[in-house]
């Protein structure tokens, strides 16, 4: 495997937000202009670093959610009620607001239309975030890479990235989109509900033949729960990368 | 020059006394996973842990010789270079000291390697003086495999990706070279207390 050693000091640098989108009433995406920023892969996160006016800071990581583009990375952030840093990021952070961060961070859990497929994206909730820089580079790319990406949500609510993800869905050539509900759907629902267990797997993922590359992402019983799913379908564990978070991601 | 992030503050009391906490972490009672991959799921009887290397005779245990060596209770404070840290985790393990027993080695690094491939480095002298063990039992129940059972290594001194999981061998080696996530730009060596992140902290 290619590795894409990132050797060089990652120093804190000064950004500003120049957009933010609600993406549902929990999930927001800024976008961070960095001057300096050196580029990034679809895939890699960044570290964010608050400083309160006392001294007390507190760093977290979070994914980028989308391929490179100049200076300007967005990250999407789901707001944790007792979380310290993303309340912040989703509720008090504007445009114009300034933010620390450094980056890019990570070279293992990345994606490229080089690497080719055919791909497989499971996300659970906003562990799409850096499995939509994946879409969206390949998307961009003048790549024929398959790519099926299934995604889990709790509710209809839910959904990131909603409109662009349908809009992908309708024109992108080789690229297929499912989603399932877990908890509730609304009326008129006609994507799928309860979770991808094997059944569900064995009818969705890429067919082991065909071995496919695939990337899981999500909170941890989920990454667990598909990523042993995949391996007992037959599926090279070789070639399934994850990347997960706790409840504590704060 | 001192950033300040308008409006942000401390929204909880500290949970622990700093000098329990290395900068940039945060304490949580969770026990979060990272892997990079597919948890591997090993079976006790196909289990083996080598030593190997630059030393003058390999050794290697089944599971039942392993765990009939002299096991310590642990508890320490671990730290995760994705800023969580846990604080007073319990564990069984064998010290590395005790499986160094009597080696003849001419080593001054180890590379763990792990069942499904994963490997790290650390210098030997992190391994020994009752700094490093083999953990197999964790809040006193066999070691889950998510959490790196049968057995992982446990270096609490350094940044938890150190303390690789699902270990498979201890190789000594006369030089450094970086194991899995110090080639993708981690620190080398990743001391929490001095935030040794990434390659060049």
């Amino acid at each position: 495997m290619a590795r894409t050693a990132i050797l060089r000091r990652l120093t804190w640098t000064v950004g500003k937000v120049i957009a933010r989108v609600d993406e549902t009433a929990r999930v927001r995406s800024l976008t961070i202009d960095v001057p300096g920023w050196t580029g990034h892969l679809p895939g890699q996160h960044l570290d964010v670093r608050l400083t309160a006016e006392d001294g007390y800071q507190a760093q977290r990581s979070y994914s980028i959610a989308t391929p490179g583009d100049g200076s300007h990375v967005t990250i999407t952030v789901e707001r944790l009620d007792d979380g310290e840093a993303s309340p912040y990021l989703t509720d008090v952070l504007v445009v114009g607001d300034q933010i620390e961060l450094r980056g890019p961070i990570g070279g293992y859990f990345v994606w490229e239309p080089g690497r080719g497929g055919p791909l497989l994206l499971v996300a659970g909730g906003s562990g799409i975030a850096p499995l939509m820089a994946m879409l969206r580079s390949r998307v961009a790319a003048p790549s024929d890479v398959a790519v099926r990406l299934l995604c889990s949500w709790r509710s209809a609510a839910d959904v990131i990235y909603a409109d662009e993800l349908d809009a992908i869905a309708a024109t992108a050539e080789g690229v297929s989109i499912t989603h399932t509900l877990t908890q509730s759907a609304p009326d008129g629902w006609t994507g799928r509900r309860g979770r991808y267990d094997r059944k569900a797997l064995s009818q969705l993922a890429w067919p082991r033949e065909q071995e496919p590359l695939t990337y899981v992402c999500g909170p941890t019983g989920f990454v667990e729960a598909v990523a042993s799913v995949l391996v007992e379908l037959g599926h090279d564990p070789g070639r399934i990368l994850t990347e997960r978070f706790g409840p504590t991601g704060g | 020059m001192s950033f300040i992030s308008r409006g942000f503050q401390r929204r909880q009391a500290p949970a622990a006394p700093s000098d329990r906490v290395p900068p940039g972490q945060y304490v949580t009672r969770d026990f979060p996973v990272l892997s990079a991959g597919p948890t591997p799921r090993i079976g006790l009887d196909e289990w083996r842990l080598e030593l190997v290397g630059a030393l003058d005779q390999p050794r290697s245990w089944s599971w039942q010789e392993f765990t009939a060596l002299t096991a310590e209770d642990i508890t320490v404070d671990i730290h995760c270079v994705t800023k969580w840290s846990k604080l007073d985790s319990a564990w069984t393990g064998v010290p590395v000291d005790a499986l160094l027993d009597g080696v003849e080695a001419s080593a001054a690094f180890v590379v763990a390697h792990s069942y499904g491939g994963y490997t790290t480095n650390l210098p030997l002298d992190d391994l020994t003086g009752g700094k490093a063990w083999v953990a197999y039992r964790y809040d006193g129940e066999p070691l889950e495999p998510e959490h790196g059972g049968p057995a992982r290594l446990l270096v609490p001194h350094l940044y938890f990706w150190k303390s690789a999981k699902w270990l498979r061998a201890l190789e000594l080696r006369q030089d450094d070279g970086p194991g899995f996530w110090e080639g993708y730009g981690y620190h080398n060596y990743g001391d929490p207390w001095r935030e040794q992140r990434y390659s060049g902290d």
